[in-house]
């Protein structure tokens, strides 16, 4: 597949992010404000980053992986495998539904795409772990991505496998860090301050690279830079807005778990609609 | 007799002769390899071993990653840790999503001995067994640890391992006909008026405990129940229906572990008495192996009084 421009992935941004709201309202449940400020970056990894993906057989041992490991962003991920190709848009409908597969939190066994099940925070970053420890050992030279919450860096595990990383060398995994600075209870300064991120992954042996979460020539070039990166794992630090693409979700926690009620979805549908029929009138490029 | 051997020394081993002829399978450890025994796999197969230190929730995400790559990694740790500390971490990331880890808890029960009560692991059993597509194993001696390990590398799915501490005599290798599969207790000695359903180092307590019986004109059957999960049930019907009462015995508390899973069975599918012998719900203490087992009521003794109280209950 050929990779998109940036006009193009901005689209794909915005369809998932209209996607995804009618995801949440649609079961009156799941997380907007975390799916929106990483969705940029979800966009720019399926389509233009992450080799050797085949919907056809998403097994397959040479695919470069993923894992969410802030596992409750699925109105995040799912509209973007959707869009990729691993699966209908219909089957977004069933969303949370006791009747679908689409549970709330990413699952590996019926969600096609899915690499890894999360949704209990501070695991999934040790998983990806253990998938480039595989790369490793079998010599394959497939990359491992991992997307984190700076929330869920509260998590001791985060740091267990962090050292890890660093001691095997682990040049073939990738993080990302959703630095939205929100959490569910407030802001994350407020709650259990992780900062400063950079100076901590860099004392765990981490290269860092720190990018605008939402500006697409950023986004790839630091994945770019992270394959040169040798010896040692990378993590982009991306400073994003939680709930980014719907005004009044932008900068508010209230947004992190909470599904829209009629008239805020109504109004945050027009605003991203507008977006889209924009995009789409542009001249491509 | 053959000298005695821990379970532990038999599973160490098993993993080197299994690592020989499988290059999938992975062995980490969280620093305490010199005691569970995988110190050995990694002497053989540096790039297959893993020491993740003092880190065990990683260790397992680790190992539910390897295992999503193919690969069969055995995570190692005391029972405490492996299954205490981490039970969390396997039910959501190897469990939920039914991946290929092993995981092993060395230093199960109160034979831990010296370093007392927070080593002592008396829960893992019940902990396990309430995970969905958990399987839980503990196996007796040597022989039976050998079987199982090479079981475990054939089954895929997750899986939860006790070894023990204590060397132990071997009871299963004279049995014969004895083959070990999983999920199916085996008959060590059969008996008519009282069935002693035991687990781990219990087994061979509970061997001398029908001996202690047989003297006084009571035939006891001894079932070694391998497999707490999946349990036997087909076994304990037929020993239910034979012998019309049933004593179940393990070094845990005899909450949730051996003796509230055959009580289940029992009591919804074939109802005799059941009696259960165990750590009685309190935590363990400091002092040599063999007497925190004796001063707890861990002893072929006490399994007898437990066989008559069985039976009177008939």
């Amino acid at each position: 597949m050929n990779p998109l421009n940036k006009h193009d992935l901005e689209i794909v941004a915005t369809k998932g992010r209209l996607l995804g709201l009618d995801m949440v309202f649609g079961c009156a449940s799941g997380h907007l404000g975390g799916s929106y400020s990483s969705m940029d970056i979800l966009a720019t990894l399926y389509f233009n980053v992450m080799r050797n993906l085949n919907t056809e057989d998403t097994t397959a041992n040479n695919r470069d992986r993923f894992v969410m490991s802030k596992g409750h962003c699925t109105p995040g991920l799912y509209p973007v495998l959707a869009q990729r190709g691993f699966f209908l848009e219909d089957a977004l409908e069933t969303f949370r539904h006791v009747d679908g597969h689409m549970s709330g939190h990413a699952e590996m066994c019926h969600v096609s795409g899915v690499d890894m099940s999360t949704g209990s925070l501070g695991q999934g970053f040790s998983v990806a772990v253990g998938m480039a420890m595989a790369g490793k050992m079998s010599n394959e030279d497939y990359r491992v991505y991992a997307l984190l919450g700076d929330g869920e860096l509260a998590e001791g595990q985060i740091w267990e496998a962090c050292m890890s990383a660093s001691k095997y060398k682990l040049d073939n995994l990738c993080a990302i860090v959703d630095v939205n600075g929100l959490q569910i209870d407030g802001k994350t300064s407020d709650v259990m301050p992780t900062e400063p991120l950079d100076k901590k992954f860099e004392a765990f042996g981490f290269h860092v690279l720190k990018i605008d979460g939402h500006n697409y020539d950023e986004i790839e070039a630091a994945f770019e830079k992270a394959k040169e990166n040798k010896n040692a794992p990378t993590v982009i630090l991306a400073n994003t807005v939680k709930g980014k693409g719907v005004s009044f979700m932008e900068h508010n926690p209230g947004w992190h778990g909470k599904p829209p009620n009629e008239e805020q979805y109504k109004q945050a549908r027009e605003e991203i609609l507008a977006k889209l029929t924009a995009l789409e009138g542009q001249n491509n490029g | 007799m053959a000298d005695k051997i821990a379970t532990r020394a038999a599973y160490g081993k098993a993993l080197v002769a299994l690592g020989e002829t499988d290059d999938s399978i992975v062995v980490l450890d969280a620093d305490l390899s010199g005691s569970t025994m995988t110190k050995e796999f990694g002497v053989e197969y540096p790039e297959r071993f893993f020491n993740m230190g003092i880190a065990e929730a990683n260790m397992i995400g680790v190992s539910a990653g390897l295992a999503t790559c193919g690969k069969k990694p055995f995570a190692n740790s005391f029972a405490i840790f492996s299954a205490g500390r981490v039970w969390e971490q396997i039910r959501n990331s190897v469990a939920y999503p039914k991946l290929n880890v092993k995981i092993v808890g060395s230093h199960g029960g109160l034979s831990v001995g010296e370093d007392g009560a927070t080593h002592q692991c008396i829960e893992d059993f019940a902990i396990m067994r309430a995970i969905p597509n958990m399987m839980v194993l503990c196996p007796c001696d040597a022989n039976e640890m050998t079987q199982a390990v090479k079981a475990l590398v054939d089954y895929n799915g997750p899986a939860y391992l006790r070894l023990g501490r204590l060397a132990v005599e071997s009871v299963t290798d004279t049995v014969e006909g004895y083959q070990f599969e999983i999920g199916k207790g085996a008959v060590l000695k059969d008996g008519a008026d009282v069935t002693i359903v035991a687990v781990g180092l219990m087994v061979q307590m509970a061997l001398k405990a029908s001996e202690i019986l047989s003297e006084e004109g009571i035939s006891a059957r001894v079932v070694d129940m391998h497999t707490i999960k999946p349990i036997d049930g087909e076994l304990l019907a037929k020993c239910a229906k034979e012998t019309g009462a049933i004593v179940t015995t393990e070094e845990h508390n005899v909450l949730g572990g051996l003796g509230g899973a055959v009580a289940e069975y029992v009591s919804e599918n074939c109802p005799v008495p059941v009696v259960r012998h165990g750590v009685y719900d309190e935590f363990g203490r400091s002092g040599k192996a063999e007497s925190v087992l004796h001063a707890f009521g861990l002893s072929p003794e006490e399994i007898a009084e437990k066989a008559r109280e069985a039976i009177g209950k008939k």
